[in-house]
């Protein structure tokens, strides 16, 4: 499993377990992932559904055999419940692996994975080297 | 329900957004107020080396961005709305349109352009110095129902 970014650390993400191909995202909650007193943040949570994308994508482009870059194109997210101040997971899904663009979709959830808190739609930049 | 807010009451970012900014998650970004209009806030997100997305590039990764737009957007809400009501994000999307220069600080405005009685809608910019050249776009919809907060999604 390649380290995950810098930020994903700062914010305190790790990766909680190998479930099949994906891996799967913890964040712990802190006072510095908290938004309203008791609530995780929206901002860390997408922090997270994102961490969880980049991640899925990178291992599955080193399978490939591509030493591509990943750049944002852009990001959609849902929340669908409050972030209660327990651990939260997430696990990310590639829709398409193209040539030159990534879809992924992403899902979190804290007690139950049918349950989620929050979901997202990523488009990624591919870019192969020279 | 909590009590109805005295009139005299009015929301003003400039009071407001020190203290909303200074703990928990965006104070441990370090967000800062910096201007407002009557329905638009900006707030900035200086430079910080752990906050980046990738090893070799000194560009702030994607997450903190989020969490910039969205404290903008609700402080842009609670302006044009001028008062503090619970809020909760539904829906937010962010268009990355160019790389930030290295090391630079990231602004994010917030303008609430429409508010109905249950939903609130906000778009914005996030830039690295010039408005009009933004490194990305946000579009959101948050939720203004007052209920308890405890069961409001977002954050």
């Amino acid at each position: 499993m390649a380290r995950l970014t810098p930020y994903a650390d700062a914010l305190g993400i790790t990766v909680e377990a190998a479930d099949g191909d994906a891996p799967v995202m913890r964040l712990d909650f802190s006072d510095g992932v908290q938004g309203r007193p008791g609530v995780l943040h929206g901002g860390a949570i997408s922090g997270l559904l994102e961490t969880a994308g980049y991640a899925l994508l990178r291992g599955a482009l080193v399978q490939e055999g591509r030493a591509a870059a990943m750049k944002p194109i852009n990001l959609t997210v849902q929340f669908l419940a409050s972030g209660k101040p327990h651990p939260t997971f997430a696990k990310a899904r590639i829709v398409k692996l193209g040539r030159r663009t990534a879809n992924l979709s992403v899902e979190a959830w804290q007690d139950d994975p049918s349950r989620p808190i929050a979901s997202a739609v990523m488009n990624v930049m591919v870019v192969e080297p020279e | 329900m909590p009590p109805p807010e005295p009139a005299d009451t009015a929301f003003d970012p400039v009071r407001a957004a020190p203290f909303l900014t200074a703990r928990s998650h965006n104070g441990w970004l370090g967000m800062l107020y910096r201007e407002h209009g009557a329905d638009w806030v900006e707030l900035e997100l200086p430079w910080r080396s752990d906050l980046v997305g990738e090893d070799d590039r000194a560009v702030l990764a994607s997450g903190p961005i989020v969490s910039l737009m969205d404290m903008a957007s609700g402080l842009a809400i609670w302006t044009r709305m001028g008062s503090f009501q619970p809020i909760a994000t539904l829906d937010l999307r962010v268009d990355y349109t160019r790389a930030a220069a290295p090391r630079a600080s990231v602004f994010g405005r917030a303008t609430c352009y429409r508010i109905t009685r249950s939903a609130a809608f906000v778009h914005g910019v996030a830039h690295d110095g010039d408005p009009a050249d933004p490194v990305a776009r946000m579009q959101g919809v948050f939720m203004t129902i007052k209920v308890n907060p405890g069961i409001l999604p977002g954050g």
